[in-house]
């Protein structure tokens, strides 16, 4: 079936290598008989909260991510409204932070976020950088890690009641004290975790195409058969190790 | 007395065969008298000449060496060794030199701009860069603003007309020397992906480009506000490419024009000669010598090196970011070898974060590469990207030894063909010295 993917902003938010992630889900997605079409959001585009199956934010420099903020504030309301009607959503770097309630400058200034995520982000004084890894239990009982690179000076700052999308094991995380890594809503996930994220964490990328297609078909997630990923495997163990040797300190 | 010492153990590092001592005594030099850089390049009667950018500046600075040495004895940092150690290091081997001529890394500049006075200095371009290093771009771009605008009024300055970033460097000042090139069938019909610098300076409305011709470098202008290229001084004209081998072209100047028969292919192959010219302009030499330099340059280590491996051809591409690797890629565009060894490592001067290949545009090669050996530290990584670029899995081969890899590329070449390896930093260090150890090619430290 067709998975319409909303990729926003993709001429300005590309500084981590975001179309690895699209590249990945797009693969995963024909291997499972699914097609993905992805449209590209600006900002001269109307965002409609039943459009997309799946909406793709990634990461841009200050200076990019400054020319779109106020644009993706007004989109909003449909941002918020697509997750709560069951839309699957991914949001790195950057994009993570902006789908929260906003991000305080170290001038006081504020940017201001989608309120999707239940945090804020508050600049820091030295940025958090090195590979991390990440346990996760998505589904109940399913245990998986995640391995990438983070690369940020926002602190965030996690409601209390808040879902993260993971427990640190190395690295920092949302904000190297917490323990925590980015956040869950429903089927949308945030993290800071670049690399690109999702070649050599397939797992995650099924589960996102997972959820899509439940998005689309309005039935329950729909349980894939195994690909052979030794390669991503071998690139996860790799990366893993690094987290291990040199990931940031808590 | 501090000298003396770091000099001997200069020595001692050769002696000792570990990496030609390129280094070593300029740290210990620069870790006991950070000062002594200052003095050093103070002793230099004809002054300091410094190149910097993200992409070019070993091949710029090497042929503007081949250019200006013609003339003056030099203090040069040829390997590339391009912090302050390394520059301390240059100082210290050259004896009797009369111009020191520094590639100057990014990060470093400001700080070898305070020490060394430099009389000339040349910003060929800034692209997104080991990000885990150098941090975004515009933190780079702040800290040379802050750097160029200590600088004396006197000091002359050579910006890259093409970059926006970098030609606004210029500001107020007057002794600026700007370079670009000016020959439309050169461009490319679009950006890059995830190009940089695309929106305007002043107004952040997206730059029209009347040519884009290496990532974002070339004749752009805002329809918003009117910020445009500055006009040339040196431009670089007619410019024919011939495959892997060569390239032509036409320099003009206000002192007038040359024709320039180069011994590297590829447009930013162009770019760096124009840089290197209109750098050895500012700092004295004559439109003749710009000329002879140019033509007796062949490359620099690491960069388009070809080396003879038995029957066949090993042409060696450093690639280190996605605009300096897509240049690399474009070069192989026509004719693409059916074996490419691709190698990935992540130690902090390659980064350590690898997410940049998927910035590189390695999709229009693929189809046409028989075989590709991943390998380095990161070639499950590599190979991913690769799979996910649309190679076949069958054609792919992930060997993350180095030495097994080049030697896997080097069965898999057809005797008298090509085998093309594209390394970055440290594994083309770790590959050249398995090739030195085989006889194949010289030390970098020695001389050519």
């Amino acid at each position: 079936m067709r998975i319409r993917v909303g990729h926003l902003y993709p001429e300005y938010l590309n500084i981590y290598a975001d179309r690895g992630n699209i590249a990945v889900l797009a693969r995963r997605a024909e291997l499972r008989g699914h097609r993905l079409e992805v449209e590209a959001i600006g900002l001269g585009d109307e965002l409609r909260p039943d459009d997309h199956d799946l909406l793709y934010v990634g990461g841009g420099q200050d200076r990019e991510q400054a020319l779109i903020a106020r644009n993706l504030a007004a989109k909003g309301s449909a941002i918020r409204e697509a997750v709560s009607d069951g839309a699957a959503l991914l949001a790195v770097c950057g994009g993570y932070q902006l789908l929260g309630r906003g991000y305080r400058g170290r001038d006081g200034s504020v940017m201001p976020g989608v309120g999707l995520f239940p945090h804020e982000t508050v600049a820091g004084t030295t940025r958090m950088i090195g590979d991390v890894l990440l346990e996760c239990e998505l589904v109940p009982g399913e245990r998986h890690t995640l391995a990438g690179f983070e690369n940020h000076a926002g602190r965030t700052l996690l409601d209390p009641r808040a879902a993260p999308l993971g427990r640190v094991v190395h690295g920092f995380g949302n904000d190297g004290e917490s323990g925590f890594e980015g956040c869950r809503v429903a089927r949308a996930i945030g993290t800071y975790l670049h690399g690109p994220l999702l070649p050599r964490n397939p797992w995650l990328g099924d589960w996102l195409i997972a959820q899509a297609v439940a998005h689309a078909t309005g039935s329950e997630p729909p349980v894939f058969p195994v690909l052979p990923d030794e390669l991503a495997d071998e690139a996860h163990r790799v990366a893993a190790q690094r987290a291990r040797a040199r990931g940031g300190r808590r | 007395m501090e000298r003396a010492a770091a000099r001997a153990v200069g020595r001692l590092s050769r002696a000792a065969g570990r990496g030609g001592g390129t280094t070593l005594p300029g740290k210990l030099l620069w870790k006991l008298d950070p000062a002594a850089v200052d003095a050093l390049a103070a002793r230099l009667p004809l002054g300091v000449v410094l190149q910097s950018g993200t992409n070019g500046k070993t091949t710029t600075t090497a042929m503007a060496a081949r250019i200006l040495g013609a003339e003056h004895p030099l203090a040069w940092n040829r390997a590339g060794a391009n912090l302050l150690s390394g520059i301390a290091s240059a100082l210290l081997a050259a004896d009797g030199a009369k111009l020191g001529l520094f590639e100057v890394d990014e990060g470093a500049l400001p700080e070898a701009m305070r020490r060394t006075r430099p009389r000339v200095v040349g910003l060929a371009n800034l692209f997104r860069d080991q990000l885990d290093r150098y941090g975004e771009l515009e933190l780079v771009a702040e800290r040379w603003r802050d750097a160029v605008a200590a600088l004396p009024s006197e000091t002359r300055l050579v910006l890259n007309a093409d970059d926006p970033v970098v030609a606004d460097l210029a500001g107020e000042r007057v002794s600026v020397l700007r370079y670009g090139l000016d020959d439309r069938r050169h461009a490319r019909p679009s950006l890059q992906h995830a190009a940089d610098s695309k929106y305007c300076l002043r107004c952040g409305a997206p730059y029209v480009y009347e040519a884009a011709y290496v990532g974002h470098l070339g004749d752009y202008r805002c329809d918003a506000c009117g910020h445009a290229r500055p006009p040339l001084d040196v431009a670089a004209r007619e410019i024919e490419l011939h495959g892997l081998q060569s390239s032509r072209f036409t320099l003009g100047t206000v002192q007038g024009q040359i024709d320039v028969e180069l011994a590297l292919p590829g447009l930013y192959n162009v770019y760096n000669a124009t840089a290197a010219g209109a750098l050895s302009l500012a700092a004295g030499a004559s439109l003749e010598s710009v000329r002879a330099g140019l033509e007796g340059f062949s490359a620099a280590f690491g960069r388009f090196e070809r080396i003879a491996v038995g029957s066949r051809t090993l042409v060696m591409l450093l690639i280190k970011n996605p605009a300096g690797a897509n240049e690399a890629l474009h070069t192989l565009e026509t004719g693409v070898p059916p074996v490419l060894v691709v190698a990935l490592n992540d130690a902090i001067a390659d980064g350590r974060d690898v997410s940049w290949i998927w910035d590189v545009d390695f999709e229009p090669l693929l189809p046409h590469a028989q075989h590709v050996v991943a390998t380095g530290e990161r070639a499950a990584e590599l190979g991913l990207r690769l799979l996910y670029g649309g190679l076949p899995r069958e054609r792919l081969e992930v060997v993350p030894a180095l030495e097994r890899a080049l030697d896997r590329g080097v069965e898999l070449t057809e005797a008298g063909d090509e085998l093309v390896v594209l390394p970055t930093y440290t594994a083309m260090l770790a590959l050249r010295g398995i090739l030195t150890e085989r006889g194949l090619v010289r030390p970098y430290w020695e001389p050519r």
